[in-house]
């Protein structure tokens, strides 16, 4: 799974894969101290259904805005303050997901959650994770299927499906 | 750790980042005041109803911040975090609060049940607590998982439990401390009694036969589970379970209600009432059957049944849709 995915997000994953668990909590809430919120020029509150994440608990929202290159910039708001591993999703996503080309950012599997957050993880969490992922390569398939994007320019599209 | 595997640049690459982002523990506070900045800070006039005055049947299950807040040091009391998920206690937790992790901690790890009575005795030791202990639990997410520990803990008869009003919302939300120091506590000797899944557990065939009874039962799912429309994620077909809907006869009051939104705390008895009693159409003396997907949201229901309303025979079917959504030949309403 690795070859096909991102550099950087494979190289992660590799890294964790290595860690004890106490270790890769302590890196996941590292990841997560650098979220920061949609800024306002994208999207404020109150946000428009369209980019909830379905299924997510800690009520994550997320936004696809398009380069100039046609690759996407991924951007999230996390309302939930205690959605600790929401925010570390949203930091892989936008780091290692944006500027990538559609076509990788498409194949990303949502259970790689499971490959960052362990196997531990509660159905109702993996699938709120699993939605961010969702949303994300929605949005790039749905962006090398179409010619919304080219028409949308500088606009954001909702990374829903 | 090893760095077998990935180049050791890579690797200290990575360290030295997280080190650089994270920094050593009182980084915390920097962490904490970023959160904040998210959360709603109270003020004196933000204050809920004293529990006390909410008219709850068992208002001493109920502590609020300022009573725990007195008791952070007493060996008497043990603080219980159990969260839903995991980086959560990790990145900060109520000075002197150990972790239950309802994956690592309650379930069996090979069949689908809880510890046995050696597992729960050796986590009770672990914790530092004897029968005598005053368990108070909190948690994320208005006590879902908090709910679900108190719950297990009762099913070993480990009745002297309390749940912190508001949670870990309403700690923060009153800027309180939060520490990543992970104590550790004396091992104990605790001798439990054999689990007790009659009194406030209900397994399947319980609930084929409270359902052929026609006594009422709560789905404390979403709308969406409720009624069958939604159950797995797009591209992720049949996640826990192979038919949607609900068990006949059960009322949907998502569990959720029971809390305040803003601040995390229980609501009165008045305004519980009136939605499980008044919306939901139970009364009290009902014998009562709970679920969820897979029994966590409805021990929170449990706890506002039991606890808060009086309701003395209230079971938590934890097998829940993930059990009765595969189950063949069971009736499914839609």
């Amino acid at each position: 799974m690795s070859a096909e995915l991102p550099a950087g997000l494979a190289e992660l994953l590799e890294l964790l894969s290595m860690l004890e668990r106490s270790e890769r909590i302590d890196t996941l809430i590292s990841i997560a101290e650098r979220f920061r919120d949609v800024p306002p020029e994208i999207a404020e509150r109150p946000f428009s259904d369209e980019h909830k994440v379905p299924a997510c608990e800690s009520e994550a929202y997320a936004w696809a805005r398009p380069r100039t290159d046609g690759t996407l910039d991924f951007v999230f708001a996390v309302e939930n303050p205690q959605g600790i591993s929401a925010q570390a999703m949203a930091v892989i996503l936008s780091e290692h997901l944006s500027g990538e080309t559609l076509e990788r950012v498409a194949a990303v599997p949502g259970d790689v959650v499971y490959d960052i957050f362990g196997r531990e993880l509660s159905m109702g969490k993996s699938m709120g994770l699993m939605g961010m992922v969702s949303m994300v390569t929605a949005s790039a398939k749905r962006a090398l299927g179409g010619p919304m994007l080219a028409a949308a320019g500088a606009s954001t599209l909702p990374a829903n499906s | 750790m090893q760095v077998d595997g990935i180049s050791l640049t890579s690797a200290i690459d990575w360290l030295q980042y997280s080190l650089d982002v994270r920094g050593p523990r009182d980084m915390i506070a920097t962490h904490d005041e970023r959160l904040r900045g998210r959360l709603h800070l109270m003020s004196e006039t933000d204050r809920p109803t004293a529990i006390e005055d909410r008219g709850y049947s068992h208002p001493e299950a109920l502590v609020s911040t300022d009573w725990l807040a007195e008791r952070l040091d007493d060996p008497s009391v043990r603080i219980v975090e159990s969260n839903e998920d995991p980086l959560v206690y990790p990145s900060g937790h109520l000075p002197g609060a150990v972790e239950v992790d309802w994956s690592r901690d309650l379930n069996d790890q090979i069949r689908r049940d809880y510890l046995q009575r050696d597992g729960f005795e050796k986590l009770a030791s672990r914790l530092g607590i004897t029968p005598e202990t005053t368990v108070v639990f909190y948690g994320d997410r208005h006590n879902w998982w908090a709910c679900y520990a108190y719950w297990v803990f009762h099913l070993f008869g480990h009745t002297n439990a309390r749940l912190l009003d508001g949670g870990r919302l309403r700690w923060q939300q009153e800027g309180r401390p939060l520490t990543r120091d992970v104590p550790a506590y004396e091992p104990t000797a605790y001798e439990a009694p054999d689990r007790d899944d009659r009194t406030v557990r209900a397994l399947r065939d319980d609930v084929l036969r409270h359902v052929d009874a026609g006594l009422p039962l709560v789905d404390v799912r979403s709308p969406e589970e409720f009624s069958g429309e939604r159950l797995h994620l797009p591209d992720y077909p049949n996640e826990g379970a192979l038919r949607g809907g609900h068990i006949p006869g059960a009322a949907n009051i998502p569990w959720a209600r029971a809390a305040d939104a803003e601040t995390g705390c229980f609501k009165s008895a008045d305004e519980l009432r009136a939605i499980y009693e008044d919306e939901g159409g139970l009364a009290l003396g009902d014998d009562v059957v709970v679920y969820c997907r897979i029994g966590e949201r409805s021990s929170h229901t449990w706890f506002v049944l039991s606890r808060l309303l009086g309701y003395d025979s209230v079971r938590n079917y934890d097998g829940s849709w993930t059990e009765w959504g595969n189950l063949v030949g069971v009736p499914i309403e839609k």
